[in-house]
């Protein structure tokens, strides 16, 4: 007897299949079951929108401030009537620091959820993973991190820096008041190597030297063969581009090697107060970061921001710039609806252009042609509190320039587009 | 010359930091033949036990003695550890003995549940804890050369985890006991051994020791909820380059994969380095199916 | 005769067990009328799994190898076509990463890429020659068992390193996405989506079969001896190694086809979907369905994926708790699987009334994993 499958099994597929069926037919009907109460469009009392961020894996460790922030940013507007006349229901899912994933929900948020925008993503992997889903279905992302740029969707609104909005200024920074010669330290991804590439080509073309360049792999935790390099090479500035936990294991393994801020100036673009409290104060105490937002920046938008944050998450809580990029997208988004007088995709990127809002960093405007935003930027040194004092800020809100077309040594970098 | 003294030490910490997390699993998987997936859970288990002493430290001891929230986290965090290592072993893995590849299975389900659940206790974001003063700063050893106290302490604590190990097995009735079960756990049993208690009492030690390495690595990583990520397959493949069955496989092992990486690094990148290492190590279990240091035995398919 | 399995298929008329593929396959053909488009997109996917599933069964269930690398392998073959794709959608212009990581020409080894049937005969063979390569030495060495299991996690460490590092060839981390059309049609058009589900349905109704008539004939029983004493084989002048080695260079393949497939209905392949992580899930579906069992493949793919997506929806902050206890209880509580959970079910049934000739139950561990 050579068949040893058993009817039953077949029919357990079979049923499966039939449960699928009738599971999808009736979510069909309500069109709703998940994510949270499970009111209506049919009667239209609410907005769906899409909050998907990593909650689990690696990359929640930074992905879950973001969300919280969109989350306090819908409750605020809620609280003051919604848009439209309509309370705001978010929807929820879990990346999962998983790419696919991020395009699975990303579908599942548009076409099955039906939300009219979603705020989502971190990594640059997880946006080049949805850009094709949002681009076939015609939704809208908000992106609230600082990425590598050479990127422009249509249905992405980028309200996190691009380069010329953190990195090239940094940069020049960095050779008029630091030292010309860099080492520069990243993890092995996309973000790093394209962020070293377009340094490396701003160091040519205004005088800085380069004096290393290293990769470690995502998660490596072991620092002391790195750190042997960078003092071998004696450089003026560490430019680093670690990503998560790594940089709590540079950092540390940094300061035990004797090295201090005195010593070698480093300037992060991926450390933020959430990353500060995670490393300790007192080993990163004195290092530079850019970004174009901190906790301490005084506006009167910011003081509210942090008093609400600290509120509903707690006192021990600190607020960030992709805190900050995610809370002032909803707001965006938000007075966009409003403008358009619908939550049409189309109708609502037409309104967004030209959209300014006075956020907790300052005034922002979006611009219509690249849907990024402008923002002032900012370095800033950690202090022993664990917060980041501003040193240096530009005195105008730069304009977005995400293929840097307005650099001349950049020419070469986005070919191919 | 300073350079290779340099690298020399480097090769050294690194290898006693995978010793380390080497070493619980060299008695878990090693001598229990439990492929314990959680291993790197228990790690972190560890390492948050050291974050909750430093803030009861904090909160309840006069400032003077914070230092020394280090030592009390030590055995702490072994405690903690090996609490959890107990439960798991009298709940599950008990069930699974002789299966291996399904305690692989299982354990991976009890590490997902561990990792969520320090994200909903400690939250997403990693924590911090502050080291004690006197492991600030370095040995000088002239010419700009410094040992970081750190490290040097990494690696005492190694040599003593090490001794304390050769001594409870070796030279210990438990131990004795311990050995006996894992060769021929029918006879022991007929001899009077109580095979279920010494079963999880080995996996309590396998799991405390893990416990301890995520304190110590407290002082040079990150503390978050996906720690325990980072050394679980450099762990495996300590104790499988190294020999199963022997501590001073685990030992061979962890030197080897440690000055190796360590040269391959300076030599080319991080990233490549790691690459050479796996793929030596693939290389060199081709040629020693059974690692360095393989246990002798007469049976045709036995280990 | 050499052990059956869990045998089941003796307790089931042949005109049952006929009829019931009959409704599975018809189920599989109307899906598309009831599903969502999300949904059946998910559908497919996951009946991608499936494949690679059957493949991991042959070569866990029936050959008692345990491999954590068969994420490489769906990578490989993920990869391979999305070379293709990526070339179709760039119309012969360098693909955008690429000038990102400073690479000004497109690499030599991408330009066969071009064609769809190279794309697709290199996501087959690829695996499936890489799987041969590394079980050939290994197995010829005699490494077996765990020690086997724990290379393959070496293999995993090593591609989804170089995946990542070697930016300018792969992507990196981001992988290779944006893909346009596929042979001209558009991979975003409905009814092209709709034509794929229908093609990912019929590749795995036929590596269904192909497995069936695999374990059908005297390999299997040659495999399956291997996998209950290897030594014992040996001695009767079978080089086990050959065998192994071919098993394991099947299920690269399958994995392969998998991976082709995957790449169709999900629009990105990256170092993500080869890791540690998505490596041991794949095992997992083999086991929650029944090792051993062809079809409990094909039903632990399609239920275990099916309620992560479900259970990662309506507790999105909590689900991995669900997942992992789910893991514990299968593994614990379900040795052979729902398939065998099925099978004590019929066998209760029937054991009223009938004399039942229930064939006592022998673990799937090889030989020399039991000693230990």
């Amino acid at each position: 007897m050579k068949r040893r499958l058993s009817m039953l099994a077949s029919s357990f597929v079979a049923a499966a299949m039939v449960l699928t069926a009738c599971a999808t037919g009736a979510s069909t009907t309500t069109e709703s079951g998940t994510g949270g109460s499970t009111t209506s469009n049919e009667t239209g009392e609410t907005i769906k929108v899409g909050i998907l961020h990593s909650l689990s894996g690696t990359m929640a460790i930074s992905e879950v401030s973001v969300h919280d922030s969109e989350l306090l940013a819908i409750k605020e507007i809620n609280e003051k009537g919604g848009v439209l006349g309509k309370q705001i229901e978010p929807v929820i899912e879990d990346g999962a620091s998983d790419w696919p994933t991020f395009a699975e929900k990303a579908r599942k948020l548009i076409s099955s959820d039906g939300v009219a925008t979603v705020f989502g993503g971190w990594t640059s992997a997880s946006r080049k993973a949805m850009l094709p889903v949002f681009e076939e279905l015609n939704g809208l992302l908000w992106y609230p991190v600082q990425y590598e740029g050479l990127e422009q969707s249509p249905n992405i609104m980028y309200t996190g820096a691009t380069t010329n909005q953190q990195i090239v200024p940094s940069v020049t920074w960095l050779l008029e008041n630091r030292g010309k010669s860099f080492f520069l330290l990243g993890s092995d991804y996309v973000f790093p190597r394209t962020a070293n590439k377009i340094i490396k080509a701003q160091l040519e073309a205004e005088g800085g030297t380069l004096v290393g360049e290293e990769y470690t792999p995502l998660g490596h935790t072991d620092y002391s063969t790195v750190i042997s390099k960078i003092q071998a090479a004696k450089p003026d500035i560490v430019y680093n581009t670690l990503n998560g936990d790594s940089n709590v294991a540079f950092f540390k393994q940094l300061k035990d090697a004797g090295i201090g801020a005195d010593d070698i100036t480093t300037l992060s673009v991926s450390v933020a107060e959430e990353e500060v409290r995670g490393i300790g104060p007192d080993v990163l105490e004195g290092h530079l970061t850019a970004w174009n937002y901190y906790q301490t920046t005084e506006t009167e938008e910011n003081k509210a921001f942090v008093e609400a944050y600290k509120a509903a998450y707690g006192e021990d809580r600190v607020t960030s710039d992709p805190a900050e990029a995610g809370y002032i997208a909803v707001y965006l988004w938000a007075a966009a609806v409003e403008k358009a007088g619908s939550t049409d995709v189309d109708k609502v990127k037409e309104a967004a252009a030209g959209l300014t809002f006075d956020a907790p960093e300052g005034l922002v405007t979006i611009d219509g042609e690249t849907q990024h935003i402008y923002k002032p930027v900012r370095i800033g040194e950690v202090q022993t509190d664990g917060m980041i004092k501003e040193i240096y800020s530009t005195p105008e809100p730069v304009k977005p320039d995400p293929y840097l077309k307005g650099y001349e040594w950049a020419a070469s970098l986005s070919e191919g587009e | 010359m300073e350079v290779w003294i340099l690298q020399l030490f480097n090769g050294i910490s690194v290898s006693s930091i995978l010793l380390l997390v080497a070493l619980g699993l060299a008695v878990t998987f090693g001598l229990m033949n439990v492929i314990n997936m959680a291993h790197g859970e228990l790690i972190m288990i560890g390492a948050y036990t050291a974050y909750v002493v430093q803030h009861a430290f904090l909160a309840y001891a006069p400032k003077a003695s914070f230092d020394w929230y280090f030592v009390l986290a030590l055995p702490l965090s072994f405690a903690a550890a090996a609490f959890v290592g107990w439960l798991m072993e009298i709940g599950l893995i008990r069930f699974l003995y002789g299966r291996p590849l399904d305690s692989l299975l299982a354990t991976w389900g009890v590490g997902m549940v561990l990792q969520q659940a320090a994200r909903s206790v400690f939250g997403a974001p990693n924590v911090a804890v502050t080291s004690p003063s006197w492991l600030n700063g370095g040995l000088d050893i002239g010419s700009g050369l410094v040992l970081t106290y750190k490290r040097l302490f990494i690696i005492a604590l190694v040599l003593a985890v090490l001794t304390a190990m050769y001594f409870y097995i070796y030279r210990s009735r438990a131990g004795r006991n311990m050995r006996a079960v894992m060769q021929n756990r029918d006879m022991a049993a007929c001899l009077g051994v109580s095979t279920r208690r010494v079963d999880a009492a080995s996996f309590a030690i396998g799991a405390g020791i893990a416990g301890v390495a995520g304190c110590a690595l407290s002082l040079l990583g990150p503390i978050g909820p996906s720690l325990g990520t980072y050394y679980i397959v450099d762990a495996f493949m300590v104790v499988v380059l190294g020999g199963v069955g022997k501590l001073i496989g685990t030992v061979v092992g962890a030197a080897g994969i440690g000055i190796t990486s360590t040269m391959f690094e300076s030599w080319t990148s991080a990233s490549l380095g790691k690459v050479l290492v796996f793929a030596l190590v693939v290389a060199f279990l081709q040629w020693r199916p059974r690692g360095f240091v393989a246990m002798k035995t007469r049976a045709l398919d036995g280990q | 005769m050499l052990s059956k399995g869990t045998g089941l298929g003796r307790r089931i008329p042949k005109p049952w067990l006929l009829a019931a593929y009959g409704v599975a396959v018809v189920l599989l053909l109307i899906a598309p009328m009831f599903l969502s488009d999300f949904r059946l997109n998910l559908l497919s996917k996951f009946l991608a799994f499936a494949i690679l599933a059957l493949g991991l069964d042959l070569l866990w269930g029936y050959t008692g190898i345990l491999s954590l690398g068969q994420g490489v392998f769906f990578g490989v073959g993920a990869y391979s076509m999305a070379m293709y794709l990526k070339l179709e959608a760039t119309g012969g212009k360098l693909p955008d990463f690429m000038s990102w990581s400073g690479i000004d020409k497109l690499p030599a080894f991408w330009a066969p890429f071009g064609s769809f049937g190279f794309a697709l005969a290199a996501a087959i063979a690829l695996p499936a020659l890489l799987a041969f390569a590394l079980g050939w030495f290994t197995f010829r060495n005699r490494v077996r068992g765990v020690y086997f299991t724990i290379l393959t996690q070496a293999l995993v460490i090593i591609a989804v390193t170089l995946f990542v590092g070697q930016q300018g060839y792969t992507g990196g981390t981001n992988g290779i996405t944006s893909f346009k059309t596929v042979l001209g049609f558009s991979l975003s058009d409905p009814n092209v989506k709709t034509a794929l589900y229908y093609i990912t349905a019929a590749v795995l109704i036929g590596s269904f079969v192909l497995c069936r008539w695999l374990v059908s004939t005297r390999l299997a029983r040659v495999l399956e001896a291997i996998r209950d004493g290897e030594n014992r084989v040996r001695f009767f002048g079978y080089d086990p190694a050959v065998f192994q080695s071919f098993a394991f260079a099947l299920s690269g393949a399958f994995a392969g086809l998998a991976g082709v497939l995957f790449v169709f209905h999900v629009g990105i392949i990256s170092p993500s979907m080869m890791g540690i992580v998505p490596s041991i899930e794949m095992v997992l579906w083999v086991a929650a369905g029944g090792r051993g069992t062809l079809i409990g493949a094909v039903v632990g793919t399609l239920a275990l994926n099916w309620s992560k997506s479900l259970i990662s929806e309506a507790y999105p902050d909590g689900w991995l708790i669900f997942l992992g206890a789910l893991f514990i209880v299968v593994v614990v509580f379900l040795p052979r699987g729902l398939v065998g959970l099925f099978g004590s079910a019929v066998d209760f049934i029937r054991r009223r009334g009938k004399r039942h000739d229930r064939i006592p139950y022998r673990p799937v561990v090889p030989e020399g994993e039991r000693q230990l």
